[in-house]
């Protein structure tokens, strides 16, 4: 009841804020953005002054797909990151915790109720503007990704992955820092994978497991290649074998080990958050 | 009524009682009275007689290497109106989150209606208006109430909702964002919210800081309803008419310990009046007996000091003694005051006592007939 409650109230938060607006800018300027780079596609001229073949074609639209869907995860990224610290730390740092943990609630329902209403927010975002660009794409290049389902599920999964870790950093930071913590951690895991990808390409061991090791540690970049495989053509890589290690584009499909990691990962970062804001005093 | 009454802790004066575990119901010290609150029984017939509304024993907290609260115990009865008083830093804030459970004690047991303190059920019947009174500003107010209701599983309908926020002040403001609301219409609603439900213990922490004078004598009509209803309410406040004006006992904390506490007579001390006569002969005296406690003349040269006689007697005993042929020539009825009582205690613990004696006394008005002449007051101590 008290998570209910809480998820609710933290929903009503999110679309009560600019933050909600901004996000809603920042989404429909590059949803328009877009269209019109899509729409351009067909029209594209080779350098042998001929059109694009329909391999090239797939493998740009797969490539700007990936793109524009990374731009998009990076704004649900920022979003739930900078909802997250606010909801939990800033309202302990205004003083609207101690009239709410007053009251006979455990935290960790608290705690829960905040996860997940903020996964719920992040889950529709990522649900309704993914579908769109799913649908932009269909209409100007006929493209249709493999697995759409599977990449919104995942994407959405990626920004819980953030939010969490968001607001186990707001269980102990300031708001402000917590979302800027958060934030940068995304940053550098997927800078992280890049480096790996390149150690991968250069056949450099030492340099691929940073990729590997960050994905462990923070799985926003795994589940982000799982996205993106979950995009594009299965064809792009079997017919483009050089384009190996290109950061938009997913050489790795998400093992079922690799999801139930990503599951015990949320349950500790959970599990260490409910311990230190129940010892927090508020 | 857990704590010795009149008594003075943690001083050196009174060595005995600093830090003393308070008596639970069944009279054994120190130890937590039986769980298992009534809080459906009516407020008259559990005063002093089930579990008490709060039961804080041998409370430690220490910020760092700061203490900030020592071995702090207090009860409050069900139904009694406690006042808490200290200056800023003495504990008085992270004493009521201990209670609350919002800050964790380091030593020590809380007991709330019976339950545990540590049970977050202990909270279902308590009401909080916080020191820092914030409440999510991207709601309206009508929203905060509805909110506070469905997280504290409460029975309040929208009726008595919205009667709330008329007894606040703030009907006509329901459905405005509590984010575009004054300090002073945020602690209004923050009352609303620790009233909501009908709850049996309210803890108002600093209730009125941000109000104005209409509001704080709202505030004091409101404690004064809760004491009728037999709601038990802990009034942190620095304004000290305001705790001397509803409260039925005081507890004092200073440097984290608990200073003095006990019911406003026991603190202040008896009544007295002081006098100053000519032509009182033995008829005379037998007239002030009639009115002092016994033993209570004393003379000095033309003055006399009559203790036991309250303000609203001091006209009769005027008229009395007019009657029986003594020329009046002054009239000084006075008590200690409460902000004198508090810094005497205050300035004790910092070493001050004997300034604290004398210190802070304030000019009064006369009460009583045309007979009586407006002197200083406030001679009397405790």
């Amino acid at each position: 009841m008290t998570v209910v409650t809480i998820a609710a109230m933290t929903l009503r938060e999110a679309s009560r804020r600019k933050v909600l607006w901004a996000l809603a800018g920042l989404t429909a300027v590059l949803l328009g953005l877009d269209a019109w780079g899509f729409a351009k596609i067909p029209g594209l001229e080779t350098d042998q002054a001929g059109e694009l073949t329909s391999g090239e074609a797939r493998l740009v639209a797969s490539l700007l797909l990936n793109l524009v869907m990374f731009t998009m995860s990076l704004i649900v990224a920022l979003g739930t990151a900078f909802l997250a610290g606010p909801t939990l730390s800033g309202e302990i740092e205004s003083g609207i915790s101690a009239a709410v943990l007053a009251r006979p609630v455990r935290r960790v329902w608290v705690l829960l109720g905040k996860w997940l209403g903020l996964s719920l927010f992040a889950a529709g975002y990522v649900a309704v503007a993914g579908t769109i660009q799913f649908v932009i794409v269909k209409l100007t290049v006929g493209y249709v990704p493999p697995d759409p389902v599977i990449a919104l599920v995942v994407m959405a999964a990626e920004a819980v992955i953030l939010l969490t870790l968001a607001l186990m950093l707001a269980s102990v930071l300031s708001p402000m820092a917590s979302g800027v913590l958060a934030v940068g951690c995304f940053g550098a895991t997927w800078v992280a994978g890049v480096i790996g990808g390149i150690g991968t390409v250069v056949g450099n061991e030492g340099v691929a497991r940073i990729g590997e090791v960050s994905r462990v540690v923070l799985p926003t970049d795994g589940l982000w290649h799982g996205v993106m495989h979950a995009m594009q053509a299965p064809s792009v890589l079997t017919e483009n074998p050089d384009v190996i290690g290109n950061p938009f584009l997913g050489t790795l499909s998400l093992t079922p080990a690799y999801v139930a990691w990503v599951v015990v990962w949320v349950a500790i970062v959970l599990s260490v958050t409910a311990t230190a804001f129940a010892r927090r005093d508020i | 009524m857990g704590f010795a009454e009149g008594r003075t802790e943690g001083r050196p004066d009174a060595p005995e009682a600093a830090g003393g575990r308070p008596t639970t119901p069944d009279g054994v010290a120190g130890r937590p009275p039986a769980a298992g609150a009534t809080p459906d029984t009516a407020p008259d017939a559990v005063v002093g007689g089930a579990s008490p509304a709060v039961w804080c024993s041998g409370i430690s907290k220490r910020y760092g290497r700061r203490p900030a609260l020592t071995s702090v115990s207090l009860t409050i009865g069900r139904g009694e109106v406690v006042g808490l008083l200290g200056p800023n830093g003495a504990g008085k804030t992270s004493l009521i989150k201990i209670m609350l459970g919002l800050v964790a004690a380091d030593a020590g047991d809380v007991m709330l209606l019976g339950h545990k303190g540590s049970d977050p059920a202990s909270r279902a019947r308590v009401g909080y208006l916080p020191e820092l009174f914030r409440y999510q500003p991207w709601l309206t107010a009508a929203e905060v109430l509805a909110f506070h209701t469905r997280l504290g599983r409460l029975r309040a309908t929208a009726d008595d909702r919205a009667e709330l926020l008329k007894l606040v002040g703030l009907a006509e403001r329901a459905g405005d964002r509590v984010g575009r609301f004054s300090k002073g219409m945020q602690q209004r609603l923050g009352l609303a919210v620790a009233l909501l439900g009908e709850p049996e213990l309210v803890v108002l922490d600093e209730p009125t800081s941000a109000l104005d004078p209409v509001g704080r004598a709202d505030v004091r009509e409101t404690v004064l309803g809760l004491r009728e209803r037999g709601t038990a309410v802990l009034l942190n406040s620095h304004l000290i008419g305001e705790v001397e004006r509803v409260c039925d006992r005081v507890v004092i904390l200073d440097h984290g310990r608990v200073a003095a506490s006990g019911t406003l007579d026991e603190l202040l001390g008896e009544s007295e009046v002081r006098l100053r006569l000519q032509r009182a002969d033995d008829a005379a005296r037998r007239v002030l007996e009639t009115f002092a406690a016994p033993g209570g003349v004393s003379w000095a040269g033309e003055w006399v000091t009559v203790r036991g006689v309250e303000g609203a007697a001091v006209p009769d005993l005027v008229a009395a003694l007019v009657g029986a042929g003594v020329r009046v020539h002054a009239v000084e009825p006075g008590r200690q005051t409460l902000e004198e009582r508090l810094l005497d205690v205050l300035r004790a613990g910092d070493g001050h006592g004997a300034a604290g004696n004398t210190a802070g006394r304030t000019a009064g008005g006369a009460t009583g007939n045309g007979a009586v002449a407006g002197a200083a007051r406030g001679r009397g101590r405790a």
